[in-house]
């Protein structure tokens, strides 16, 4: 069974300062992951390396058996890798509609000349476009606030809101860049039970980062921790828990 | 030495200051008006000049761009457009200089002399001789005063900077300060050398002074120099040797080269977007 | 809801042109005031392309005037060769500057439009200079061009009726742009590129796209502009002249088709009512209004008119069947 994603030897420096060293993964499909790791450690670089918007560094790549390393990051998404960002990225000033619509465009099928004609052609798939989008909508619970625009969503519905954006461009794996930040204890909760019914629902492999350690050990199947740029421990949740090297990055060496 | 202040002031404030290049010819004008109506000698026009133009940056921060700071970057270039674009018109208009050309009284002899086959004229000794005084004086500023502490790290972050408890306002507009009076100084020398002076003198010399500082490397104060030295030769190569006509075109097709291969200029530092 | 009925946007396109035209005719608009009338609506089309460009994608460009001059130097040095005035050729003629203009910016985009904003503008103004210098100097190459002294003996064939059609096709065509998958590609570009891309948007395709097609309207602005003045000369086309159509976009909202209309033909009405309300001695203060209106739109409203918004009828209305 070839994994969903399969990275080797990862390596990325930025003028001479090593960011990441020597990561490897090896993610089988439908599984549910975490990287966790000190402020710093390089884990949104490996997103970032991994989505194409770093100039790739070292190593390999490999995405359903394709090797994806040098790809552009639009391509990438194509392919079926979405993901969410650290600081909220949404398109602010667009509606919450359109967020997602324009997710859509990845599985665009017309072309310039048939939506300036406004061809029949066009005009059918634009509005199964917008159906789509506000299926989903209504899944995510965002249908009521459909036309407003995006900056203005209370902040929870506005990770939400990214979430159902990346599901737009129908993924098969899944990276959320720490999708729990700034959230109270009840709403984590709600994101945990929305991440295991999106990994079933949307039939996803997910990988996460997080630093709130209940999403990750309530949620996750695997964890792999990262400490300056490298991996230090793998394993399942109760595994790098007791790990001490684990325990030394977090916490420090003990006296 | 206009380079030289809008390096400084994009540094620190991350803004293309595109009034740069009319403070510069207000400069000239003061000083025009100094020695012609007030008899006064040069160097005490020039500082006559200098701090009366030290007044226009600063006002100018206060009023057109300390609003926008938050704002995003084209809009305070947008405002930076504006203002070049009004002290143009309303320098033109014929109750504050005119839209004529002046002459710029030139208040001692032109002497040549000759040194290795080179033809030099006491004017541009004079030029280079200020320039480098100037020069030498900024880095003094920015590298040993309190001041030019502060100037450095508010050039890093703002917020860290205030936190600090440096006053970040005040050094905004001492950077302001600044840089205004060093183009007033490059309008005085301008004034000497070519004798012409209009409202609308400042455009291409402050664009040209752009490009110089992005070459260079903005926010680095000696890259102005590096690349005004660059782009002055390019200048002066192209009128000899192509044509005196295309001589615009050249700098600004260096521009393109530059922004293109290196943007960061040939002696600054890259700063990336954190994703 | 349903759509707009399409009667009802001919409606409102034939109606205003009809108004017009009879005035016209019927000599109550005097040909000063019709060649005001024509200006407004081909600052309007050019505007309208700084626009896309700005606007929508989010470009910030400076150079805006150099294509509006390649668009017009290259239609009228065609035309005034062919030595016709068949509407036809000329319509033809117009699309063609527009092209070359197009083109031009294709090729000058490859390299530029990596650049981070405030940078493009300031490579977007270094072209602009670079094109004046060229057309300064191109009468080596094609004499008829007139370089620094200028380029007559243009044909008069710009009319209200050609320039209202055009006016018209440039709303429609962008329209249909913006409310399509297009369009929504390149806001997003403007407002997240680095989202946008992880969505899987091609932004180097889309901000190419947009600066072609921003590009395009301004040399057929140029086009139209060429023979209604029928002198060409290169100063009308320096970089202070790209702050005209900037202007006119950031007063009347980016990402907005009928802010740039109302702001179009609002500058220019403003500009000649200036022109005909101040005695000539303060005359020259209408160029000093004008930048601090610039900035009074940056420090108080700096969305412009209409932010984001348009005039109903041209937003096409949603089918929310599954929102209920």
């Amino acid at each position: 069974m070839i994994p969903l994603l399969e990275i080797q030897g990862l390596s990325k420096y930025f003028d001479g300062l090593k960011a990441v060293s020597d990561f490897h993964l090896a993610l089988p499909k439908d599984e549910l992951a975490g990287l966790i790791g000190p402020n710093g450690a390089g884990k949104t670089t490996v997103f970032n390396l991994i989505t194409g918007l770093y100039e790739p560094g070292a190593g390999t790549i490999r995405f359903d058996g394709q090797d994806i390393l040098r790809l552009k990051a639009h391509q990438i998404t194509k392919l079926g890798i979405a993901r969410t960002f650290q600081n909220i990225r949404l398109f602010n000033e667009l509606t919450v509609l359109d967020n997602v619509r324009a997710a859509y465009h990845g599985h665009l099928e017309y072309g310039l000349v048939p939506a300036i004609l406004r061809t029949p052609g066009f005009q059918k798939k634009e509005k199964e476009l917008t159906q789509k989008a506000q299926e989903l909508l209504k899944i995510f619970n965002l249908s009521a606030r459909q036309n407003e625009v995006a900056k203005g969503l209370p902040y929870g519905e506005q990770r939400r809101l990214e979430i159902t954006r990346a599901l737009a461009t129908n993924p098969k794996l899944l990276l959320l860049d720490e999708p729990a930040a700034g959230m109270n204890p009840a709403e984590v909760r709600q994101l945990m039970e929305l991440i295991s019914w999106v990994r079933s629902e949307f039939d996803l492999t997910i990988l996460l980062i997080e630093h709130q350690m209940q999403v990750v050990m309530g949620c996750c199947e695997r964890v792999v921790v990262m400490d300056f740029g490298e991996i230090i421990a793998q394993g399942t949740p109760k595994e790098i828990q007791t790990d001490p090297r684990v325990i030394e990055a977090y916490l420090g060496k003990e006296i | 030495m206009i380079a030289l202040g809008y390096t400084m002031v994009y540094g620190i404030v991350r803004l293309i200051n595109f009034a740069h290049g009319d403070v510069f010819m207000v400069g000239a004008f003061l000083a025009y008006y100094a020695i012609s109506y007030f008899q006064l000698s040069l160097p005490v026009a020039m500082i006559v000049s200098m701090a009366g133009c030290t007044l226009l940056g600063v006002t100018i921060e206060r009023v057109a761009y300390r609003p926008l700071r938050r704002a995003p970057r084209i809009a305070a270039l947008i405002t930076a457009i504006g203002v070049s674009l009004f002290l143009e018109y309303f320098c033109s208009l014929k109750f504050v200089f005119g839209p004529d050309y002046l002459s710029f009284p030139r208040p001692f002899e032109v002497t040549t002399w000759e040194w290795a086959g080179i033809n030099f004229s006491n004017i541009q000794v004079i030029i280079f001789a200020v320039a480098i005084f100037l020069l030498v004086l900024l880095q003094y500023i920015v590298h040993h005063t309190k001041m030019g502490k502060a100037m450095r790290a508010v050039s890093f972050d703002h917020d860290t900077a205030r936190l600090m408890g440096i006053n970040v306002d005040s050094v905004i507009s001492f950077t302001f300060g600044l840089g205004s009076a060093l183009a007033a100084a490059g309008g005085c020398l301008y004034g000497i050398a070519y004798p012409q002076i209009n409202p609308f003198m400042g455009i291409m010399p402050g664009l040209k002074a752009f490009v110089a500082a992005v070459l260079g490397g903005i926010g680095i104060i000696p890259g102005a120099l590096v690349g005004a030295l660059i782009m002055g030769i390019a200048e002066v190569l192209t009128s000899a040797f192509i044509s005196s006509t295309l001589r615009d075109g050249v700098a600004f097709g260096i521009l393109i080269l530059v922004l293109m291969v290196k943007p960061s200029g040939i002696l600054g530092r890259k700063s990336g977007e954190k994703v | 809801m349903k759509n707009t009925p399409w009667f009802i946007y001919l409606l409102i396109l034939l109606f205003p042109y009809a108004a017009i035209y009879g005035l016209i005719q019927g000599g109550i608009i005097n040909p000063y005031w019709e060649h005001i009338i024509q200006y407004a609506i081909i600052v309007f089309i050019s505007s309208l392309g700084l626009n896309i460009i700005y606007g929508y994608a989010g470009q910030f460009s400076l150079g805006h005037a150099a294509f509006f001059g390649i668009g017009a130097y290259t239609s009228a040095v065609i035309m005034k060769a062919l030595e016709t005035e068949n509407y036809i050729i000329f319509v033809l003629v117009l699309f063609l500057g527009a092209a070359v203009a197009g083109l031009v910016a294709f090729l000058i985009g490859l390299p530029i439009l990596r650049l981070r904003s405030d940078y493009l503008g300031i490579a977007t103004l270094g072209f602009g200079i670079i094109v004046k210098v060229a057309l300064d100097n191109f009468d080596r190459l094609i004499p008829m061009m007139g370089g620094s002294r200028g380029m007559s003996g243009i044909p008069k064939l710009t009319n209200f009726t050609v320039t209202y059609v055009f006016g018209a096709l440039a709303i429609l065509f962008l329209r249909n742009f913006v409310f399509s998958s297009h369009g929504r590609a390149c806001v997003s570009i403007r407002e997240d590129e680095i989202a946008s891309q992880a969505m899987g948007v091609n932004t180097i395709r889309y901000k190419t796209v947009a600066f072609v097609m921003g590009c395009f309207y301004a040399g057929l602005a140029g086009g139209l502009y060429a023979h209604l003045y029928v002198f060409l000369h290169p100063s009308n086309f320096d970089f202070l002249k790209s702050f005209d159509p900037l202007l006119i976009v950031v007063l009347g909202g980016l990402g907005s088709i009928s802010g740039t209309l109302l702001a179009a033909l609002g500058w220019t009405f403003f500009l000649e009512g200036l022109r005909v309300i101040l005695p000539s001695q303060i005359l020259d203060w209408r160029m000093v209004i004008y930048p601090v209106l610039l900035i009074a739109v940056m420090l108080l409203r700096p969305q412009g008119l209409f932010g984001g918004r348009e005039f109903g009828f041209l937003k096409p209305k949603e089918k929310d069947a599954a929102a209920r």
